[in-house]
């Protein structure tokens, strides 16, 4: 009887994914070529699969940023923000961000994960009621269990959901903390924004948006769904990361609420954990303003996911509601999701697998992230392989009339 | 009067665990919630999100941390239901 007997549930399925042929859990890179291409075993694949939607991991600006800082401050500040672990950088970063989102404070937090962590369990607590979309990403719950704030689920991206189950909370939804996503990190949609500050705003509660996959990616300035929706000075928090559009790793949190400064000594995700390096802050702010000032960018990212979304709609592929530069095909079943993971990874194309229980309907998804680093000419192949692929295990047929 | 309310609401965690399930589920107060009915955290938070609809109640997740069993999730309800 070993500790992790409990887990045991895992071991076939797991051993049956490896068995159909790579471990997709296990993905080992021997080297990155580009934001677009790397090798596995040898061999060069597309990189479809990262979140580098601006492909700023080899700008030659972030890398000199970051190469100066790391011969400048050294490789790390062995210390949390709370102690000793906040050099100038760390500051500066905050008010760049601050400044970006047009707020009044921003907090810097070392991973995405720990600033859903830290954000959302420093604003609520036990007694407070937390209100989440149900499809949220797992730092969003595991925020919740760490706030014991009292925590109320509504059916994804559903306004009348949410208004239904605040009237249910009576008097507790006045001041309570709703969450929703700029972007759902699996499927690609956006949240109904709009229609979610107006329940938000007739209810008296709190709103905050993670931006995570939308920062650098939506809205005319890059500020993600809120600015796209035309909603920002509604929306009282936005979370972020670095380790998407600006190609680095950490977390932010954003806003103008009062005493935000408190956050600083209360949250434990943000104090006890050592703070980001000086280089990935060097990188994050070079990349940041490179977001700010080339919208073009954006333009290109748009222009990649149109074509491969319509690319894959065109051909029969169940893909998500919009074109989005997350695009996700659902696959008849687990079995069959795997088998063309390893299909496309042996045909030059690497992107993710994503099975449940981390999907929403149980489904099981090819998710793949485009990059404005991708070259039309890069996601023709990688369409050329689908429909082949497509054809040669009969999914186009099974799939055609669920894409519409 | 207590053992018939009990009984109704154990009835509804079963409709909604079919809901959320799509298969149909044998439950009585003793089943055990995950090994039993093969019902994993994200679907239990799904059957719950079906019963506050039918019961028209708040059940907050926090809640759920001392449910292991359909007796269990039933008496939580009633307990709700005497506090709304």
């Amino acid at each position: 009887m070993g500790l992790l007997d409990k887990h045991l549930g895992y071991r076939a399925p797991l051993d049956g994914i490896r068995a159909a042929g790579a471990d997709p859990s296990n993905v080992r890179f021997d080297a990155i070529l580009s934001p677009t291409e790397g090798t596995l075993d040898g061999k060069k694949v597309i990189l479809l699969g990262t979140n580098n939607y601006l492909g700023l991991t080899f700008d030659p600006d972030c890398i000199e940023a970051s190469a100066e800082a790391v011969h400048k401050w050294g490789t790390g500040t062995t210390g949390s923000r709370f102690a000793n672990g906040t050099f100038a950088g760390h500051a500066a970063l905050e008010t760049a961000l601050a400044k970006f989102y047009g707020r009044k404070h921003a907090m810097v937090f070392t991973t995405g994960y720990q600033a859903n962590l830290g954000g959302i369990s420093g604003l609520v607590g036990r007694g407070d009621h937390l209100i989440l979309d149900a499809d949220s990403h797992a730092s969003i719950y595991d925020a919740a269990r760490l706030s014991q704030a009292e925590v109320i689920r509504f059916r994804h991206n559903d306004p009348e959901d949410l208004a239904k189950r605040l009237r249910r909370m009576g008097d507790a939804a006045k001041g309570s903390l709703i969450v929703v996503e700029g972007i759902y990190s699996m499927m690609g949609d956006v949240a109904p924004l709009k229609e979610f500050v107006e329940v938000k705003k007739e209810a008296g509660a709190y709103l905050l948006v993670d931006e995570a996959h939308s920062m650098g990616v939506l809205g005319d300035r890059g500020r993600g769904l809120a600015e796209m929706c035309d909603v920002e000075s509604d929306v009282d928090f936005i979370v972020g990361t670095f380790s998407k559009s600006l190609g680095a790793v950490g977390g932010f949190l954003v806003s103008d609420e009062d005493n935000f400064d408190l956050l600083r000594i209360v949250s434990r995700p943000y104090m006890f954990t050592a703070s980001l390096p000086p280089a990935v802050i060097a990188s994050t702010l070079t990349a940041l303003k490179r977001l700010e000032e080339d919208s073009s960018l954006r333009v290109q990212l748009q222009a990649n996911a149109d074509q491969l979304w319509n690319g894959l709609r065109d051909m029969g592929y169940a893909v998500g509601p919009h074109a989005s530069p997350i695009t996700a095909v659902v696959m008849p079943d687990q079995a069959m999701a795997v088998t063309m993971w390893n299909a496309l990874l042996q045909n030059g194309i690497y992107l993710n697998l994503a099975i449940p229980p981390a999907t929403p309907e149980n489904k099981s998804l090819l998710r793949s992230s485009v990059s404005a680093a991708h070259t039309p000419q890069q996601l023709d192949t990688v369409l050329g392989v689908f429909e082949q692929l497509g054809q040669e295990f009969g999914l186009l047929g099974r799939a055609r009339r669920a894409s519409a | 009067m207590v053992e018939l309310a009990t009984d109704l609401t154990v009835r509804e965690v079963a409709r909604a665990a079919e809901t959320v399930l799509g298969r149909s589920v044998q439950v009585t107060h003793e089943t055990d919630i995950a090994r039993d009915l093969a019902v994993d955290s994200l679907a239990l938070m799904n059957i719950v999100m079906e019963l506050e609809d039918r019961f028209d109640l708040s059940i907050p997740l926090d809640r759920l941390a001392t449910v292991q069993t359909v007796g269990d999730l039933s008496d939580l309800i009633n307990k709700l239901r005497v506090k709304a």
